[in-house]
């Protein structure tokens, strides 16, 4: 292959790789300061009560305790989407709910004063389940949302949010079908994403109106956005963010840790930090959204869907953030994997008394999909149809289009990622495979394999806004300015990269400034996969700019225009005689440029990542084994080899592939306690467990970038659960209709069980 | 949700001081167990003394519940959990941390180090300390080994972004089998 760049699509080391291997990066909880209180959280043991009065007298009795908050003693700030939350509040509503904070010289005797603290609660009846939730008289968890339903639509999306897919005639649809199949079906295990990294926040209130705040985010210049709005529009807030153990989405979420900390600074004037233990993080933090859905689908003899007709029921916990922009997302996330004319597809988001959900990988599709594939797989069983090609064929082909986000219809001007999938299917060897729906690919005794395929795409590689800024130097250097944390994927290395590629300068030439809000200009964060296409665009322009203005300031030092000027290494030259060079240094040693880029949304183009999955059933022991993963993937241009290869292994983890296999967060629904919020018993994949997993990558040209370049990472665990749901019906010859699939479900599946538990448990 | 036990201060009034005498990366720490400032609780951990007291923060805790193996240190050679061992009760003891696999004086990174580089065996990088220690005691024990038991040395370690694979081929390929 012809060399087109330097160091785009390279290996290349990442900048913090160093820090990393020798444990010299600086994470949150690493910091120290002088003064540093630390809090601590007391949380409700009700799942709905009202607090009545809280006793805090020997609690400030305990020496090292500076300060203990509760309700009464702190503004009237809320979060949430609308803002009906608050941060302590009269009435708590999930089991883990913040009732107090206290902030204390050490760790352990801000701990020792919670056990302090008396609390008077009148319980209440709680409900935790979302079509209870919906029925009169169940108990009401917030006046404004009569019914437990939350408001519908983003604000943030615009005027036209969306909100539902209705359109074209779902009657003449059905009528057109050849087949109408229906049924209800839900994806509601609550995965954690669970990073390594509890979520905190370090707090330094500055009176009377401002604060800075240390954070562990992957987005962390939104926070400064999102804590502007909770606290009245009043305080100006500074975020600093560092080195991000994790986030998978969870942390874009993290108001509430934050504010802990801003008001146990503001009522002790030091500094507070604040960091989740890890029964905090399970059972306190971010869940995936629950999903059920009743609904039907037609389809023709050929695979054409005419139509979808659904009402999807979105069960969000104790409030919502941000879970109507994952409904919208989901909604066009899906019509991106099912091109159909005639849609009635509703949802109610509804608040029950648990832990509230929030970002999790797949935003709103997965939980769409997870839902809506099962019902189309029946459909496609009666017609004797092939997934792949029935997927192959639905996915949206350039030309066709979607409801996005905003409401606005797109037409998708993207590849054709057809000739991707035929090649993932190749690689799998899906045509050998496939023997027919409920049928095992093979039969060894009592192991049996099947298998599975899934496809996920989303058309927010250009979503939101970016800027970035660029400054050169006279040695030659040049320093990327963007509010841009590091959470993993690597994404600060790559723009460096971007940098050094239109500057052509060495890779170590480049560096970029801490992602500290007070001198960054904008940025949304590298959410969903817009890390390579919208940020780094932005990065690209500022680049471009700065170096514009380089070869401006260097038009009449080499009395060229500067069209005809270019730069290498540090060095300007003519084009038309490239042996007189200058260093970057001759501008003068007392100046220096910064170019300025942006990146405006466009939600044109999607990505498409399908995955093929063969596993394994014990039918004795029910034991699901992953034998055989394919990702097939087409991104324009890898700008990190290695990097890309992490991101699409990620796959199974974070609320991905093993959603499907044994991942979830029990909670028990008569008293709402998390019965599982330790890493023991919430159960995760060891190395000693590792599937194979063969990643496909084709590099068709995105001319819109650039480099040509589209992202890919937060799509990766998204086409697997169902796949995987997919492939063990077929494994075992009968439908398995229940994430995940654990032996217990498959055992009852192939009728060697007694019937599943009874009662209030699940 | 059971609320976090407290790590309760000792109520048996002044206690003699008694001296905790530990070896961290070559460097002897002479520490005194009691409560009040700049002294070792007796419930405190070695993965909060490492931290919090000798500012050696490479360690990270996780779960701080000994199921995740992000607080991996050698001890002896051989990997301990620091999050469930108290400070207390390692007197005497050499403890190796992720700051001293690398040269102090020159920087020089432990091969293995340099080969998690190489490969890029991380992501976010919480749990890469953890996971090079525990590959170390591995390779030091057994320089030559297979992958299946590279697998089984580190499936106590928690990794999240799954890096697991890179992780493998960076072990694979500092071990004896490579050279």
């Amino acid at each position: 292959m012809e060399a087109k760049y330097r160091f785009i699509g390279k290996a290349t080391r990442r900048i913090d790789a160093t820090d990393i291997v020798t444990g010299g990066g600086r994470y949150l909880n690493d910091i120290k300061m002088p003064g540093l209180l630390y809090g601590k959280v007391l949380r409700s043991p009700h799942p709905h009560a009202i607090v009545k009065n809280v006793d805090k007298r020997k609690a400030e009795a305990l020496p090292g305790v500076e300060a203990v908050l509760w309700w009464k003693d702190v503004p009237d700030w809320k979060g949430g989407t609308p803002r009906f939350t608050r941060i302590l509040d009269s009435k708590v509503r999930y089991v883990g709910d913040a009732v107090a904070l206290v902030a204390a010289d050490t760790e352990e005797t801000a701990t020792e004063a919670l056990h302090l603290i008396d609390v008077e609660y009148e319980v209440l009846p709680a409900v935790l389940d979302p079509e209870e939730a919906l029925k009169p008289g169940a108990p009401q968890l917030y006046d404004e949302y009569p019914g437990n339903i939350v408001t519908p639509g983003m604000p943030f999306f615009g005027p036209k949010a969306l909100k539902e897919v209705v359109m074209g005639d779902v009657e003449k649809g059905f009528a057109e079908a050849d087949i109408i199949t229906e049924g209800t079906f839900a994806y509601e295990n609550l995965p954690n994403p669970l990073p390594p990294e509890a979520p905190g926040a370090i707090a330094l209130w500055e009176a009377p109106d401002k604060v800075t705040l240390w954070v562990t985010n992957q987005a962390s210049y939104m926070d400064k956005i999102t804590l502007h709005h909770v606290m009245d529009r009043k305080v100006e807030v500074r975020t600093i963010g560092g080195p991000c153990g994790g986030s998978f989405g969870s942390k874009f979420m993290s108001w509430q840790v934050q504010t802990y900390a801003i008001l146990l600074s503001r009522a002790t004037g030091k500094p507070v930090k604040v960091i989740f233990t890890k029964e905090e993080h399970l059972a306190a933090f971010v869940l995936r959204p629950a999903s059920r859905m009743s609904a039907r689908v037609g389809m023709k003899k050929d695979g054409t869907v005419t139509a979808v007709q659904g009402n999807w029921i979105i069960d969000t916990g104790y409030y919502s953030q941000t879970t109507q922009s994952q409904v919208a997302v989901g909604c066009g996330e899906t019509q991106i994997m099912l091109q159909c004319p005639n849609w009635d597809l509703r949802n109610v988001i509804v608040c029950t008394n648990r832990n509230a959900s929030g970002i999790v990988r797949g935003f709103g599709g997965q939980e769409l999909k997870c839902i809506l594939i099962p019902l189309l797989s029946l459909a496609m069983q009666k017609l004797d149809i092939d997934p792949f090609e029935f997927l192959k064929k639905s996915y949206v082909k350039p030309g066709g289009g979607y409801f996005w986000r905003d409401g606005i219809w797109y037409t998708y001007r993207g590849v054709d990622y057809a000739p991707m999938m035929d090649k993932g299917a190749q690689a799998f060897g899906w045509k050998e495979k496939w023997k027919g729906w409920l049928k095992p690919t093979a039969v060894d005794g009592a192991k049996r394999r099947g298998v599975g395929v899934g496809v996920h795409g989303n058309a927010d590689i250009g979503e939101d806004a970016s800027e970035a800024y660029v400054r050169l130097h006279p040695n030659g250097t040049a320093m990327l300015v963007s509010c841009v944390t590091e959470h993993g994927t690597g994404q600060r290395s790559n723009f460096a990269k971007m940098v050094a590629e239109v500057l052509q300068i060495p890779l170590e030439k480049v560096s970029i400034a801490p992602a500290d809000s007070l001198f960054t200009p904008y940025e949304f964060g590298p959410a969903g996969s817009r890390g390579t296409y919208a940020i780094g665009s932005a990065v690209i322009n500022a680049a471009e700019d700065a170096r514009k203005k380089l070869l401006e300031i260097f038009a009449p030092i080499l009395d060229e225009d500067p069209e005809g000027l270019d730069t290498v290494d540090g060095m300007v030259f003519r084009k038309r005689n490239p042996d007189k060079k200058v260093p970057w240094r001759a501008m003068s040693v007392d100046r220096t440029i910064t170019g300025y880029g942006r990146f405006e949304p466009d939600y044109t183009l999607t990505t498409c990542i399908m995955s093929f999955i063969e596993v394994e059933v014990d039918t004795e022991t029910g034991k699901v084994t992953l034998v055989k993963i394919v990702n097939a993937t087409d991104i324009g241009q890898i700008i990190d080899p290695l990097g890309l290869e992490n991101q699409l292994n990620g796959c199974l983890g974070t609320a991905g592939i093993d959603s499907a296999v044994f991942e979830e967060t029990v909670i028990d629904r008569r008293t709402g306690h998390t019965l599982n919020a330790n890493l023991i018993d919430y159960k995760w994949r060891t190395f000693a467990e590792l599937p194979p997993i063969e990643n496909i990558v084709l590099e068709t040209p995105f001319p819109s970038h650039r480099f040509h370049a589209i992202g890919i990472g937060e799509n990766t665990t998204s086409p697997g659960p169902s796949a995987v749901l997919m492939a063990v019906s077929n494994a075992c010859g009968t439908w398995l209709h229940e994430y995940p699939v654990t032996p217990e479900k498959v055992l009852k599946a192939l009728g060697k069980t007694q019937e599943g538990r009874k009662g209030g448990v699940r | 949700m059971a609320i976090e036990t407290a790590k309760r201060k000792g109520n048996g009034g002044p206690a003699k001081a008694r001296l905790v005498s530990i070896t961290v990366n070559g460097r002897t720490y002479r520490l005194t167990v009691g409560d009040g400032p700049g002294l070792v609780g007796p419930a405190h951990t070695l993965a909060h003394t490492l931290r919090e007291d000798l500012g050696l923060t490479g360690t990270k805790v996780s779960c701080d519940n000994g199921a995740c193996g992000c607080c991996t240190v050698l001890m002896e050679g051989k990997t301990v959990l620091s999050c469930m061992v108290l400070t207390a009760e390692c007197d005497g003891k050499h403890i190796t941390t992720i700051e001293g696999l690398s040269d102090a004086k020159t920087g020089r990174l432990d091969p293995l180090q340099q080969s998690f580089i190489d490969h890029q065996a991380f992501q976010c990088g919480f749990c890469t300390p953890g996971i090079i220690m525990s590959a170390r005691a591995l390779l030091d024990e057994n320089p030559a080994p297979t992958e299946a038991e590279v697998k089984e040395a580190l499936s106590g370690n928690f990794c999240r972004c799954i890096s697991h694979y890179h992780v493998v081929r960076a072990v694979m390929a500092a071990s004896g089998k490579a050279r």
